[in-house]
């Protein structure tokens, strides 16, 4: 089967409507499908990897921690916009540590999380061959 | 062109069905394919044969059934996301009798599948087009 460069878009937060719980179900799907894949998280879709959410009050599943899993799946190109988490007053180290483990180097334990601008974002999108918005 | 089409909203409430069926519609009369149609989130009650709008309003599945989407074996392409559909009461009489529910409200024009049926549907065709917020 061919391989396609796969971007899934998550511009939504975790919570409040349905969009990324079942983002990260087409995720997981993904992953058996050997393709080339990377998340993007701007707007809000950035509070889906804030570290220490807790759903207690809400009655909800906490979900979050599934992201950690990616990694293990080889899915470790996790692109969050500069701008969208600035404009919700949050840096890098609000984000959970997520990691993947690189084959290439001694199975070395990297970060997934890179933080670009929207610029350069925008060249990573267009570069992508499907691109599924959630 | 070779499309698949993803439908993310549910009908009348919103409008991403609506145009993702004329889009369909249009490609198809220009000489396109649409390979497969995949109906996720609210999108899968896009489906149900329960659906009855007033007479005087457009009736969006039969909208969709009659494009009349399927593979070289006559099966339906207009494919339903199991999970999505089972947590939303959307059920076909193989589901409603595994899960003991009397009745079921999939139109035969559509058939329920797992989202892998998404992602081969980006891989095979030539462009995937997503109708949402």
């Amino acid at each position: 089967m061919a391989t396609k460069k796969f971007m899934y878009l998550n511009r939504r937060s975790s919570f409040g409507t349905v969009y990324a719980i079942e983002s990260l179900e087409v995720v997981l799907i993904a992953a058996a499908f050997e393709q080339d894949v990377s998340l993007a998280f701007m707007d809000d879709g950035v509070y889906q990897i804030v570290e220490g959410q807790n759903t207690d009050g809400i009655g909800m599943k906490n979900f979050s921690k599934t992201f950690h899993a990616l990694g293990d799946y080889d899915i470790n190109k996790l692109y969050v916009s500069k701008e969208s988490l600035e404009e919700r007053g949050l840096s890098e180290s609000d984000l959970m540590p997520l990691v993947y483990e690189d084959e290439d180097d001694d199975w070395a334990e990297k970060s997934s999380v890179k933080v670009v601008t929207n610029e350069e974002l925008k060249a990573i999108m267009s570069e992508q061959d499907v691109c599924l918005s959630f | 062109m070779k499309f698949a089409i993803q439908v993310n909203e549910g009908p009348y409430q919103h409008q991403a069905s609506d145009t993702a069926f004329q889009f369909a519609k249009a490609a198809i009369e220009n000489g396109h394919e649409i390979m497969r149609v995949f109906f996720y989130h609210d999108g899968v009650n896009n489906a149900s044969s329960f659906t009855l709008p007033p007479q005087d309003d457009r009736h969006v599945v039969n909208n969709w059934a009659s494009l009349n989407i399927k593979d070289a074996d006559g099966e339906p392409e207009l494919v339903v996301c199991v999970a999505a559909a089972l947590r939303r009461g959307m059920l076909d009489e193989s589901e409603a009798s595994k899960n003991s529910i009397e009745g079921n409200n999939l139109h035969p024009a559509f058939r329920i599948s797992g989202l892998g049926q998404l992602i081969e549907a980006g891989i095979q065709s030539d462009r995937l087009v997503v109708f949402g917020d």
